[in-house]
Formats: C-alpha cells, structure tokens, sequence
C-alpha cells in the first residue's frame, strides 16, 4: 500500500491503494469516478475503457503501478476533448443509447479512434470497436454514430 | 409510405418541439430520502405532480433499463395533461404496490413487453381527468363553461375573452374538485406528442458517465463485499480456510453463510483478492453430478408423453389421419441473461430497518422479500430504485437484493455487494431449455392440422403461482395459442418438465420465443416438403389475420425476397404474433464451408398498434434482433458435475459490432391500440436466421444454438 499520484481528467490526484489495484477500482471505489464501469474483470467487454495519454485502455486490467504520470481520462473529462464532445454529440443526435451501461466505454472508444483516424471506414470501426460489447444491441446506432462524428469533423475543419 | 428515420427527426425540429424533460441522473437516492414528496403539490393521482412554479413530475411506475419507457410513458402523460414540456421533470416511483400495480401482471414490476399495454389507458385517464380539473378550476375563475376553455402547454386558455392561466395558477382550486373517473380522452388526430421519434429523457446523463445505476451508488462509510456462492445450485459451505485472505490488506471481514462466503473490504479491489486467497470447502450436495446430459435426457423423455391440453379446435386426431404428415422436434438451450451492469445490491442493515441501493424490475416485491427475510415491517425496508444496466428479465428477481441484506445482516454500515461476472453468469436464473413436439398434416397445398406440444420448466409456477391454472403454463403457450395461420385442426398441449438443481427465469422474449422458433421453423419444412415458397405459403394461411399478412406484404417488398442470391446464402422468414404485434422478419445469411454463419442482413415490418415512439419501436427491434442472433448464435449454458460450465465473455459469447448486419425497420402506420416491442425482435429473429440458414443449405436446424458442425458437413443444398 502506498501513495500513488495521478492525474485524472487535468486533475492531480493522490491515492493509497495497492500496486496491484485495477486502475477502474481506483476510479470507482476510491477516487469516486463511477462513470467508468466494470462489465467482466477480464478484458473482454470493453466498459471499462479508458485513455491513458489518448490511448483506449482497459483500465479493469491495468494496475495502478503501470498508470505513472500519465494522463488519464474517463466518460467524465472526454467530453473536453474535440473528439469526445463530437462523438457524445452525434451518440445523442442518433439515439444510441438504450440501457446505457456500456456506452461509457464504447464512448471512450469511439473517441480515441476519432482522435488517430479522423475519416474511418467499416473495418477501422470494426477494428476499434469490436472489443465492447453491447447487451442491448445498439451496434448499429453506433456504427452509424461513429460516421456523423467522423464527418461533423470534415465539416469543422472546413 | 413510412418516413424514413431522418425525415422524423428533420420533421420534429421543423415542428419546432422543443422537449427537454429532466431525469434527474441520482434522483430521490439520498439516504433516508423519501420517496414521493408531494407536500405543496397538486398530486391528483400516483402519476402527476404539479408545484407552484409550474414545475410538473411525472412519476414513473415503470423501470427505465433502456427500452425507453421513461421517455414513452411521459410522452403519454404529457399528451392528454397538454402539458408544459420545458417545466416537466421525470421521477422513478417508490415502492408502492397499490399505486403503482402493473395492471397486466397484477404487481409493480416492469416485463413481458406490457409498459405500454398495460399503461396506455391508465395514464391518459390519469392525465385527462387532471386536465379536466385544471379546466373546471379556471372556469370557475373566470365564471365561464368549462366547454369554453382549452389548454395548451400548461395553460388554460378561454378564445372568447382571451384570458389565459397557467396551471401553477389553478393548483388550490383544482384541489377543491374531484377528478372525473371517466374523462374525456383526446382523439389520436390531436395528438401532438405521442407518435413523434422525441429524443429520448434519460440519454443525455448517458453519454457523459452521470447517470447513476445501482452499482454505483456510494454512500459513505459504505464497505465493498464479492462473494463465491457454492458452484453446484444446493450446495453448502463445509469449511473456510481464511488466514491468507485476512492477511490482505484492505480485507475487513469474512462473512460466512450456509451458501456463499463474502469477503467485505475497504474497496472491490481487496474484496476480490480477498475472495481468491481463501480456500472454501463444499458439501455439494444432491446435484453434485448433475449434467446437461441428464437434463435432456429427462426432457426427451418426459415429452413422449401427453401434456395438458392448452387449445384444441377442430378434430386433431382426424386431421392429422389425412394428407401428408410432417412431424419434428426443436430444442432450445438453457442461456443467461448476462446484463452489462453485472448483479449488484447495496445494503445497510440497521436494528430497526434496512435500506437499499439497487435497480431492479420488481420493486414492491423487493421490498416484500426483503422484509419477510429480516422480519422487519415492510414499511421499514426503503429501496431507492435506479436506471438498470439492463433487466432482460434477470432484474425480475429479488436474489441480488437478498444476498446484499444476508451478507449486510453481518457487517455494520452500508455495504456494496457487486457480483463478479462469473458469479453472474454461473448464479443465473437460467431460460429454460425446452423441447418442443410438433406434427402436421399438409392438404392441398396447405397446413391443415397442427399439434404442437411444448415441454418445459414453468417459470410462471414458480414466479406467480396464481397464474399457473389446470397445469397450464400461459407464457409458455403464449405465441401458439395465438399462432397467426389459420388451420382447422389445431391442438396445443403443454407439459410441465422442470429440471433438477437448475433455477429457470424469464428472459427476454419469454415463452414466445420457443413458440415461434418450433412454429416457424416448422411451417418453413412444411413449405419445402410441398416445395412452396415460404413466404407464398405462409401468406396463402393468412386469411383471417390481416395485420399479419400486411406486414408480411411489407416486409417481402422490402427485404427483395424474390431477388436471386449466390451459393450458400439464404433468406429466412419469420411471422411474430407476441406481445400483440404483428412482425414479419427476414433474415439473409451466408453459410461458408466451414458451417459458420455470417448474417448479412435483417428486414422487418412491424404492425405494433399507436406507435407512441417510432425512433423507441426502431431502436428496440434492433437490440431485440441482436440479442436473438446472439442466443442463435453462440447462446447455450450446459452443466457438468452440478456447475455451469461458462464463466464470462470469452465462453458466453455475446455478438459484436463486426459481426452486426445492415437492419432495417419499417412500422406500419396504425389506429389500434399499442402492442409490446421489447421482446419481439429477439422473438422473431432466431427462426428467421434458422430458416435463411435452410434456405442456404437446405440443413433443417431443430436446436439452437446453430451447430456450426452439422452446417459445415454438407457442402451443397
């Protein structure tokens, strides 16, 4: 048990908590971030996605000790960056969500493919996507939410 | 013409309908907080609430867990209350069973696809007989006939003499009158709400992680717990060897209970480790052998037998003397629900009450539960409700609130018990296998007899017992008491076969979903033996059910039914009477040599009565598809030595978005009164994709899941 320093959506934080701790216990339990969500524990659904420096992790398998310094950003602070405003737009323009739970981490995702490959095509979103699932069964809203995100952006930087 | 998705939505902002209903994302979940606090508020009935702002709260008695009955339900009430749409907030219900009964299932519960069935009647009058108050209150304040004064987005308006009130003004004489208990109901061509795709109440606390499900609530001083229950249903803890988890840091305490043994801890995270550093010795009791294998063989053999006659017209046993007999048997698969918010209660058990965080389909009978285990009067058990990370029926039962208050019986303050997905998946409440028995006879070119036998675990029996009559299983039976085609000689039986050692549980689509699949996949052999087109044939029984036969008229026209395809690809067809719509479904897959199953593409039209959200009625026969392909697909829980043998994702698959088809949905403009839509995709989906698998191999599937084995060892049709 030691004192860890983070830094969570531009915000420094400190907390005591294993190495070994999953970086979405630190999140939920001690840090109170709830919008993060466990699905498996496993790596296999995706709603624990994340950003570490911009990048989709899935922060039920990341330890703490592994996170250092890095920038860390959740469902909360996405909406900050131009790619995750776009995407939570174009997720409500085009009534994607049903039960909701997942969208944390297929936000996240979508996010962070928009961010590397402004203009993906099926198979980006394919690769990207596929390692969230949905229960609900929203895929096609969110295929199709991914594309007006994608083309908001060609539009903005007209 | 249907408009598409697009012109809805382009029609809604040109109608300059600003809707901005709040949902609160943590809502009425403070400890201690009550429920329903109606003081300084006109509250005529259990639905609506008015303040002195002009604030209006509409009280929810059905549980949001994304099928987008919050946002359905208000768009009722707001209708026929004519209500201020920008002063409108939204309230989950308390536990009240008496206010808030569903009235088609006879307890305050959300399922079977009947929010909307049940309420539709039920809240209009509600917010009629409001309005109707509100105008009688400003009548008598302007001394004018209360036939003189209308509304309009929460105000009351007299033409002649162009006063105008809003409702906040009208609330203490209002409170004077009483409600009339019949009141005049606006007619559907008034409607200026309900049949517009409105966005949806609750998405917006959706995309940006503030909602709050029962999983994440966090009071302080609340402690962390997970749990192993024993692996074999029936089994009880023998021993604990704890030393090593103790030793963890952040561990707190060891609750031991005669099923299950908890590790309670500083967070999840201690709380896990915890749990995988002790050692659990079980007695595992009578089902220690169990197997799938056992189970079907029960199943099998007990379907020999006759079952108990659900309907019968015609004469049976003459129709099926004559003609050409086809007979075959279907399997469905055990299968859990695996909802994305695994299972999760949080508890804090107190001397005198006890209080809980949780989202749950069943409410009241929460509560009821909660109080006979702790022998508290139920009006000292408060549960604050919250969004459900998904129900599919798993969240009709009470044992995740009931496992949080026997562990939290132990530990002092709130405690959070969060089940791991393989406690989920393994501690299910499991769809029931079924095996079905159907035999028919085929006279001029037509079915004309059909016995049909369903055989199955009764989750009726054991959820409502009163609703199990004469050895009848009315959800089991459902689609095929109800099946669309007209054939003189029809029989139904049903036999009751429940499974040792294994619980069974609603899920989405219920009984429906073995009917149709058996009855369709049926029908489509009969097609081929008399080599018809399915879809000529089907239409040619359709006679007497002309909202099934329009849909299915629908539906060809839009899927290209009769457009060639290569090799190894098939269109199947699907006819859905659940949940009182109509739905026709077709499915085109392509198998490849290897038996695996690609589905490329799903349309549907749908007559579901008054489509009170069309943009809700699409996106709900979309998941519904996708959970049906997925149980089609890769759904199948099997049992060795007494355990589920799947754990988590990896071997419980779910569909993904790479393996997602194109989907398109057409809805059938309608004046009838609204029908369900949650359950009826999955329903008509997995005999749709079976029956395009046949049409591409001419391999006719009689169990589910698909078996890739059986598809990848005949090459051609």
């Amino acid at each position: 048990m030691s004192e860890t320093k983070l830094l969570v959506n531009g915000e420094p934080r400190t907390v005591s908590a294993p190495d070994d701790m999953p970086l979405l216990w630190v999140l939920r339990d001690l840090i109170g971030l709830t919008g993060t969500k466990f699905g498996c524990g496993i790596a296999q659904c995706g709603a624990c996605t994340v950003h570490i420096d911009g990048h989709p992790v899935r922060s039920c398998r990341l330890p703490l000790s592994a996170v250092g310094g890095r920038a860390i950003t959740t469902i909360e602070g996405v909406g900050k960056t131009d790619a995750g405003a776009r995407v939570q737009k174009a997720w409500l323009d085009l009534e994607v969500v049903q039960c909701g739970y997942c969208q944390s981490g297929q936000i996240m995702s979508a996010a962070a493919l928009l961010a590397s490959t402004p203009n993906p095509d099926d198979s980006d979103i394919n690769a990207a996507m596929a390692g969230n699932i949905c229960r609900c069964g929203t895929y096609v809203r969110i295929r199709a939410a991914i594309k007006q995100a994608a083309s908001g952006s060609k539009a903005g930087d007209a | 013409m249907k408009p598409s998705r697009r012109t809805f939505i382009k029609g809604t902002l040109a109608g300059g309908l600003v809707v901005a209903f709040h949902v609160p994302a943590y809502g009425v979940n403070e400890p201690g907080q009550a429920p329903d606090d109606t003081r300084n508020k006109f509250a005529p009935n259990a639905f609506i609430r008015i303040d002195h702002s002009g604030q209006t709260t509409l009280v929810m008695p059905q549980v949001e867990m994304g099928q987008g009955v919050y946002t359905s339900i208000a768009m009722i009430l707001a209708e026929e209350l004519d209500a201020d749409l920008s002063k409108v907030v939204l309230q989950h219900a308390p536990a009240n069973e008496k206010l808030y009964v569903n009235p088609g299932l006879g307890l305050q519960a959300t399922g079977n696809s009947n929010s909307i069935r049940a309420f539709w009647l039920p809240l209009r009058k509600a917010a009629a007989a409001t309005r109707a108050v509100l105008i009688q209150a400003a009548a008598q304040a302007w001394r004018v006939d209360a036939g003189t004064v209308r509304t309009d987005s929460g105000i009351a308006i007299h033409e002649a003499s162009g006063r105008r009130l809003p409702y906040s003004a009208l609330l203490n004489r209002a409170q004077t009158l009483a409600p009339p208990t019949e009141p005049v109901l606006k007619d559907p061509r008034e409607f200026k709400v309900i049949g517009r795709p409105l966005k949806r109440f609750d998405t917006p606390n959706k995309v940006n992680g503030e909602v709050v499900y029962g999983i994440d609530a966090m009071l302080p001083g609340m402690k962390f717990a997970m749990f192993s229950a024993c692996p074999v249903f029936g089994g009880k803890v023998a021993r604990v060897d704890d030393a090593a988890a103790k030793a963890i840091p952040g561990v707190r305490q060891i609750v031991v209970l005669d099923d299950l043994v908890a590790v309670i801890g500083d967070h999840t995270w201690a709380a896990k480790t915890g749990l995988d550093a002790l050692t659990i010795h079980w007695n595992f009791g009578p089902h220690a052998q169990l197997s799938s294998e056992e189970i079907w063989q029960q199943l099998r053999s007990e379907s020999r037998k006759d079952g108990v006659v659900a309907k019968s017209t015609g004469d049976i046993a003459q129709g099926l003397a004559r003609g050409e007999r086809h007979s075959a048997e279907y399997e469905m698969p055990f299968l859990a629900h695996a909802t994305m918010e695994p299972l999760n209660c949080t508890a804090h058990m107190r001397p005198d009450s006890c209080e809980l965080w949780i989202g749950t389909q069943i409410m009241a009978r929460v509560t009821q539960t909660v109080a006979k285990l702790t022998g508290l009067p139920e009006a000292k058990v408060l549960v604050h409700n919250h969004f459900l990370g998904g129900g599919f029926g798993r969240r009709l039962e009470p044992d995740m609130a009931l496992t949080a208050v026997r562990i939290a019986q132990h530990v002092d303050g709130p405690v959070k018990v969060t089940w791991s997905r393989e406690e989920d998946v393994q501690h299910d409440i499991y769809r029931p296998c079924y095996r079905d028995v159907v035999a028919g006879s085929l006279v001029d070119g037509k079915l004309a007899a059909l016995k049909y036998k369903v055989c199955g675990s009764s989750v009726l029996a054991r959820w409502a017992p009163p609703a199990f009559q004469n050895g009848i299983d009315g959800d089991s039976v459902d689609a095929a008491v109800d099946m669309p085609y007209g054939v003189a000689d029809f029989h139904v039986e049903y036999q009751r076969v429940e499974p040792p050692g294994i619980p069974t549980g609603f899920w989405r689509g219920v009984g429906p979903n073995n009917n149709v699949f058996a009855i369709e996949s049926f029908v489509d052999e009969c097609a081929r033996k008399l080599g018809k087109d399915p879809v000529a044939f089907r239409r040619a029984m359709l006679d007497k059910n002309l909202r099934m036969r329009a849909a299915l008229d629908l539906v060809v026209e839009k899927s290209d039914w009769a457009k060639p395809l290569p090799a190894r690809v098939g269109r199947g067809i699907s006819l859905s009477p659940g949940f009182a719509s109509f739905l026709a479904t077709v499915v085109e897959a392509e198998v490849d040599a290897s038996g695996e199953v690609n589905v490329r593409r799903v349309t549907a039209a749908i007559d579901t009565g008054i489509a009170i959200n069309p943009d809700t009625i699409e996106a709900q026969l979309q998941g519904g598809f996708i959970f049906g392909i997925t149980a089609a697909l890769y759904g199948e829980i099997t049992i060795r030595q007494g355990r589920v043998q799947q754990s988590n994702f990896h071997d419980y698959r779910m569909l993904r978005i790479n393996e997602t088809p194109i989907i398109e949905v057409h809805i059938i403009k309608s004046g009838e009164a609204p029908g369900g839509i949650g359950e009826a995709g999955t329903t008509a989906i997995v005999p749709a994709l079976r029956n395009a698998i046949y049409a591409a191999t001419g391999i006719p599937l009689r169990r589910m899941p698909i078996d890739r084995g059986a598809l990848a060892s005949r090459k051609n049709a």
